[in-house]
């Protein structure tokens, strides 16, 4: 039974984790840089979750706020502070990011101060067959991030939108060729992850509610490693390299003796994949034809 | 009035200057060539006028409009495209998707269909495989694709960047003819060639490109008998 319970468990925080690597895979395959304030939208969207819950009192409807305004937030991000260095070095872009993420983390303090808030969104309780017991939590957050990644899946795979987003990720020049406009696409692209940031921070909570100016830093680092591990660029690699790490997050966590070792066993894992293969599990080993 | 008209076109890249100061026109229902050796700034031109790399100084106009400073996928929906250097298929995706996009700009399901039709019905050996991942196609089927795509947009006039480039002579043979068959089916063509023979053959109108600069101009015919092209591009 506990064998089950810590599966599951792990699939649920894995699929937390791919809701955030999908963002930072999504936004590298297509504007081709590492977006690192992106783990501090889900922070974004915590706070206004727990501002929607204080005054109205209805955590879907905060969801709700939070999943609009983070993509707002998204989109704003992209435009004044990455689109103007369209072209420019990846490392002045890089820099940015992180100025973009201090900034965020620092407004966020200014406004409601160190001091962590409790969001409790709903005690909802166990799911409880014979021995198996599983917080009911785990079954939304599993079942939710993983309807999203199929829906996600579907919609790459046979919108319009979505095979323009394989397209400019593959090739920028040719896709403005077919009367793509990229800068839309990745308009778009930063939408999506941030929507789904929003929604991952709702699942951290449900989990955890202590909510504090820091809360995307570490997921934000571990989904990113569950983006390496999967193949950066890649969606089902994202969405493979986060249940992996969930997984063995849950599983280390039931061990004693490695319990205390849980992150560097996770970071351990992102240097045998990349040993082994450079570019991910699902990354594309690009072949060249003339 | 030409149909494209691109003056005294300035490129540079960081400091180095790739265009001089261009000028040449395409009038509707021509082939026009742009041959030149390596690094003389053809595959500049073309990306320049399709607004993939932008220029200094200089305009182009294109079917009356002034497109110098136009985004690139807005040219594209004016009814001008380009295959460009290298095919740049989507490798990722299907055949059948590749010419999806290439009908990007196209809202209407039917016609959309009826264009694809047209493309397999132009090029069959494209239909045999719709459904093959395009980066395993033969770089002959690469470059029927290319086309193929490029076609999709309906364009009025079309750029061909070295479209013979690694194709075996039977298949150079069958893009020349390919060309010629656009163009008597309503598509102005530009090209840009490094294989200046068969390339002047099918031209109506040609200019030679040497370092950023147009040095010679004129009907196919009189630049395949001239002694300048013969010595240079013509292997005597
Ligand atoms: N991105 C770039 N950065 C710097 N210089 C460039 C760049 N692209 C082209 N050049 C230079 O500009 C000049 C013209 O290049 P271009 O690619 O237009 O030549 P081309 O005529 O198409 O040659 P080829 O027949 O080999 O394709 C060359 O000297 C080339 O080195
Ligand atoms: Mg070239």
């Amino acid at each position: 039974m506990e064998i089950i319970e810590t599966l599951i468990n792990g699939l649920s925080s894995g699929g937390t984790y791919a809701m955030i690597a999908l963002g930072y895979t999504m936004v590298y395959g297509i504007a081709k840089m590492l977006n690192f304030a992106h783990g501090d939208i889900i922070m974004v969207g915590g706070y206004m979750l727990y501002v929607t819950m204080i005054t109205a009192g209805n955590p879907m409807l905060g969801l709700i706020a939070a999943v609009i305004f983070c993509v707002l937030l998204g989109i704003t991000v992209e435009k004044i502070a990455y689109k103007p260095l369209r072209g420019a070095s990846p490392l002045a872009v890089l820099i940015t990011a992180i100025g973009v993420s201090y900034l965020l983390q620092s407004t966020a303090q200014m406004i409601f101060g160190t001091a962590p808030k409790m969001v409790i969104i709903a005690d909802m309780g166990n799911f409880e067959v014979g021995a198996l017991k599983i917080p009911y939590y785990t079954i939304v957050t599993l079942v939710c991030s993983f309807v999203i990644m199929i829906a996600l899946t579907m919609f790459v795979k046979t919108t319009k939108i979505g095979r323009a987003m394989v397209a400019v990720s593959e090739d920028r020049g040719a896709a403005q060729l077919m009367g793509i406009n990229v800068n839309g696409i990745i308009m778009i692209t930063f939408a999506i992850g941030s929507a789904l940031a929003a929604f991952a921070g709702f699942f951290m909570l449900m989990k955890a509610p202590s909510l504090s100016n820091t809360l995307g830093a570490m997921p934000g680092i571990k989904a990113f490693t569950a983006a390496v591990i999967g193949g950066i660029g890649s969606i089902p690699g994202a969405m493979c390299g986060g249940i992996l790490l969930g997984v063995v997050e849950a599983i280390s966590f039931k061990i004693p003796v490695i319990a205390p070792y849980t992150d560097a066993i996770e970071f351990m894992i992102l240097i045998l994949i990349l040993l082994v293969r450079p570019t991910g599990i699902m990354g594309k080993v690009r072949r060249e034809k003339v | 009035m030409a149909l494209l008209e691109v003056k005294d076109l300035q490129v540079y890249y960081g400091v180095i200057q790739a265009l001089k100061g261009i000028s040449f026109e395409v009038n509707e229902g021509e082939i026009v060539t742009l041959i030149g050796a390596n690094g003389a700034g053809k595959t500049t031109t073309m990306q320049s006028i399709i607004g993939l790399i932008p220029s200094s100084h200089g305009t182009v106009m294109f079917d009356g409009q002034d497109i110098t400073k136009v985004p690139c996928h807005k040219i594209v929906h004016a009814g001008l495209t380009q295959v460009p250097e290298g095919r740049r298929i989507f490798q990722e995706l299907t055949v059948y998707e590749n010419l999806l996009m290439g009908g990007f700009s196209q809202k209407d399901q039917t016609l959309l269909k009826k264009d694809i039709e047209n493309i397999y019905e132009r090029f069959p050996r494209l239909a045999e495989r719709k459904n093959q991942i395009a980066g395993t196609l033969s770089g002959g089927e690469q470059q029927m694709l290319a086309i193929g795509r490029a076609m999709m947009s309906r364009p009025k006039l079309l750029l061909l960047d070295e479209p013979s480039m690694g194709l075996s002579p039977l298949l150079v043979d069958q893009v020349f003819e390919i060309i010629k068959q656009l163009r008597d089916d309503g598509t102005t063509i530009l090209l840009v060639e490094q294989n200046a023979g068969k390339s002047l053959a099918i031209s109506d109108r040609a200019y030679v490109l040497e370092l950023g600069e147009i040095v010679l101009s004129g009907t196919g015919a009189e630049l395949a008998a001239s002694d300048e092209v013969k010595k240079a591009y013509l292997g005597g």
